[in-house]
């Protein structure tokens, strides 16, 4: 299987839908002529054309709001964010209209677009340009919302969310494009809604999502190497829809549970977690379950800080320890 | 177009006594479709003030953000609508949703949040919605309609369909952000969209004058190099005259067009809106009524070509009446939308899923 980049497999999936379905284009700040603020869409412009590959003024409201509009009719836009940070700019378009329009017409119509972009922190760029609002789309009924933690979910779950009927959030990572995955050449597609078991273990389950699922998997393998703790890592990939059953399942496993995320931790994705274990396996736990946050602060821009407000494997091997104490 | 000159021209232009009832798009209407024009003007007034009973009765809850006075714009401009044009407004939409062929029933047990209400009770007055005769809806917040109809339009060019999309908004809208986003964006890329800026005077209880620099409102097209006219509301014979020159260019040339429209409405910004005598006078309300009511102007017109009687006007008067109160009637009688309604039209995978083919929790609720 060829080894190819996040950002690699993101740019696969986007060309074999444009190929696939007439209706599909690509709209964003940079991502024609310029091939993309981070070098997703290189090239497509010079094989696709205007049509399909749209450069966009820096007008967050219009072009979503266009977006959400023109999906009505049936085209299926995929809206860039250069940062998902900037999707702020569009919040009614996004988070009135793209969730909502379908509810407050009973059903008559639905919004066909998805919305992708980074978003994370790690980057040295301070609070404005780095947030991970995966738990803000999660909140508003009417939005999908993935996190996709390697390139073969990068592209797979890009896939799924372009021929989803409804709004699909896709929620990338600057620091995960150039990271290279195995990628099969087949045409594949991940459904949204399903977990992925990133590691077996019977010890702890650490369940997370996006880029923290790799660091999980490290501070994992440090836990086996020098504990011998033997620890389970889940990765969610999907946010909503949400894989409840193999969550509670590792939970009935393993006992225990430490949920690592790079949201801010009030209200995060985690506190939906956190309360979804202690009610439906309250009997099994062995210990309340831990989280590991962003340290719940606006993120900062000194990066050795940083480096340490965003989870990292020393925080998630401390709470580990702390919940097998 | 250039600078202030130009405005002044326009401004004067539109001032000007037209005979636009004889111009050649409202000559060439048959005696049928002009009394279809009055039905409609009228049916929205009789709609709305059994609405307004029904509200007052508590019967109808939430916002009632009444059209009155403002009817032949949208009368007038759905009349135009060609096989490809689609409409879109914001939350004064039972005008448009009635001008459209939605039918009182439905608009009415909305209201009253039934089920057999358009949108089952899930969206109120201001979230009326009918794809299917191009009505796009029926949005709570101001101008962020605005990108979506530039979107309906965008969908028509990328599909090679000619036609264009006519996004409705009011003078408060225009200083809302994504709408001058959404000028930039339509003018830019040749979007075939005709913004129809239906000037009341007032956003809420804010006159014009203290809310926007510039009182021309169509004006700041220029600043985008987009086409502008202006009208007056209350003549449908102006207003079609005016939008059909809008809305060809729009669909000819696949550039969008600004046109404002201005309207007056005789109650608040919404029922709730207890000082629209305060802001301003009974004597600015009672003028308009008497002089540019666009029932009274379309009737006597109609009367003097012939088209209406005395009594056949009245006689629509009356039916529209019946219509209005046998939909207060249906509303009163329709059930509200069971609970189960809650968590359905969410999502469309959800709604589809009927082999159970999806993976995944969507629902939160313990």
């Amino acid at each position: 299987m060829p080894l190819i980049t996040y950002r690699e497999a993101i740019k696969q999936a986007l060309a074999e839908e444009i190929e696939r379905d007439e209706n599909v284009c690509i709209l964003g700040e940079e991502v024609a002529q310029y091939n993309g603020a981070y070098k997703v869409t290189e090239g497509l412009w010079d094989k696709y054309g205007d049509k399909r590959i749209i450069d966009t003024p820096i007008s967050e409201a219009a072009f979503s709001g266009l977006a959400i509009g023109a999906s009505m009719l049936g085209v299926r836009p995929v809206v860039e964010m250069m940062f998902m940070s900037f999707s702020y700019v569009a919040f009614d378009q996004l988070f009135n209209n793209a969730s909502f329009c379908r509810y407050m017409s009973g059903g008559l119509m639905n919004v066909p677009i998805v919305v992708r972009g980074p978003a994370n922190g790690g980057t040295n760029v301070g609070a404005t340009h780095s947030h991970t609002p995966e738990n803000l789309v999660a909140n508003h009924p009417g939005l999908k919302v993935v996190c996709p933690s390697n390139a073969y979910d990068a592209k797979g779950l890009m896939k799924s969310a372009i021929r989803d009927n409804d709004p699909v959030f896709v929620m990338e990572n600057t620091l995960l494009y150039g990271e290279k995955w195995e990628v099969p050449e087949e045409e594949y597609v991940v459904e949204l809604g399903v977990a992925n078991v990133l590691k077996e273990g019977s010890d702890i389950s650490i369940i997370t999502h996006g880029r923290c699922a790799m660091i999980s998997l490290k501070a994992a393998e440090i836990l086996a190497e020098k504990h011998s703790i033997n620890a389970e890592v889940i990765d969610l990939r999907s946010i909503r829809p949400l894989d409840e059953t193999t969550i509670l399942n590792s939970v009935k496993k393993t006992h225990r549970a430490v949920l690592v995320e790079e949201n801010k931790p009030f209200c995060g994705v985690d506190a939906q977690i956190s309360h979804l274990i202690q009610y439906k396996a309250f009997d099994d736990l062995d210990a309340p379950v831990h989280r590991v946050s962003a340290i719940d602060a606006p993120q900062i821009y000194s990066k050795p800080l940083e480096d340490w407000q965003i989870p990292n494997e020393e925080r998630i091997i401390e709470s580990v320890l702390k919940c097998l104490a | 177009m250039s600078s202030a000159a130009s405005t002044k021209k326009a401004v004067r232009k539109t001032s000007k006594k037209r005979a636009y009832e004889t111009s050649e798009i409202n000559a060439q209407l048959s005696k049928e479709e002009k009394i279809e024009l009055y039905r409609t003007i009228v049916g929205i007034r009789r709609f709305e003030e059994r609405s307004l009973q029904a509200y007052n009765q508590g019967k109808i809850g939430g916002f009632l953000h009444l059209y009155i006075g403002q009817e032949a714009v949208a009368t007038g401009i759905v009349s135009l609508m060609e096989e490809n044009d689609h409409i879109i407004t914001a939350y004064r939409d039972h005008g448009h949703a009635l001008a459209v062929g939605m039918n009182m029933n439905e608009c009415m047990a909305e209201l009253f949040g039934k089920y057999t209400g358009c949108s089952k009770g899930k969206g109120g007055s201001m979230h009326y919605f009918a794809p299917d005769k191009g009505f796009w809806g029926g949005h709570g917040i101001v101008a962020g309609q605005t990108p979506l109809g530039a979107g309906l339009a965008f969908a028509l060019k990328y599909k090679g369909l000619k036609g264009c999309a006519v996004c409705f908004l009011g003078d408060g809208a225009v200083n809302q952000g994504s709408f001058m986003e959404t000028l930039n964006l339509v003018s830019l890329w040749g979007i075939p969209v005709v913004f129809v800026i239906e000037n009341n005077g007032y956003s809420m209880g804010t006159s014009l004058k203290r809310s926007s620099a510039e009182e021309s409102l169509a004006k700041r097209g220029e600043a985008f190099g987009i086409k502008w006219d202006t009208c007056e509301g209350h003549d449908v014979f102006e207003v079609r005259e005016k939008a059909n020159e809008a809305m060809t260019y729009a669909r000819d040339e696949l550039k969008p067009f600004l046109l404002e429209i201005r309207t007056y409405r005789y109650r608040g910004h919404s029922v709730a809106d207890a000082n629209h005598e305060k802001y301003r006078t009974k004597e600015e309300i009672e003028t308009y009524k008497k002089n540019k009511d666009p029932i009274n102007v379309l009737r006597k017109k109609l009367i003097a070509d012939k088209t209406l009687t005395e009594a056949s006007a009245k006689e629509i008067d009356q039916e529209k009446k019946v219509e209005a109160d046998a939909s207060a009637k249906f509303a009163e009688e329709s059930p509200y939308p069971p609970k189960s309604e809650l968590t359905n039209d969410v999502y469309w995978t959800v709604d589809n899923d009927t082999d159970q083919q999806l993976k995944g929790t969507y629902f939160f609720n313990d």
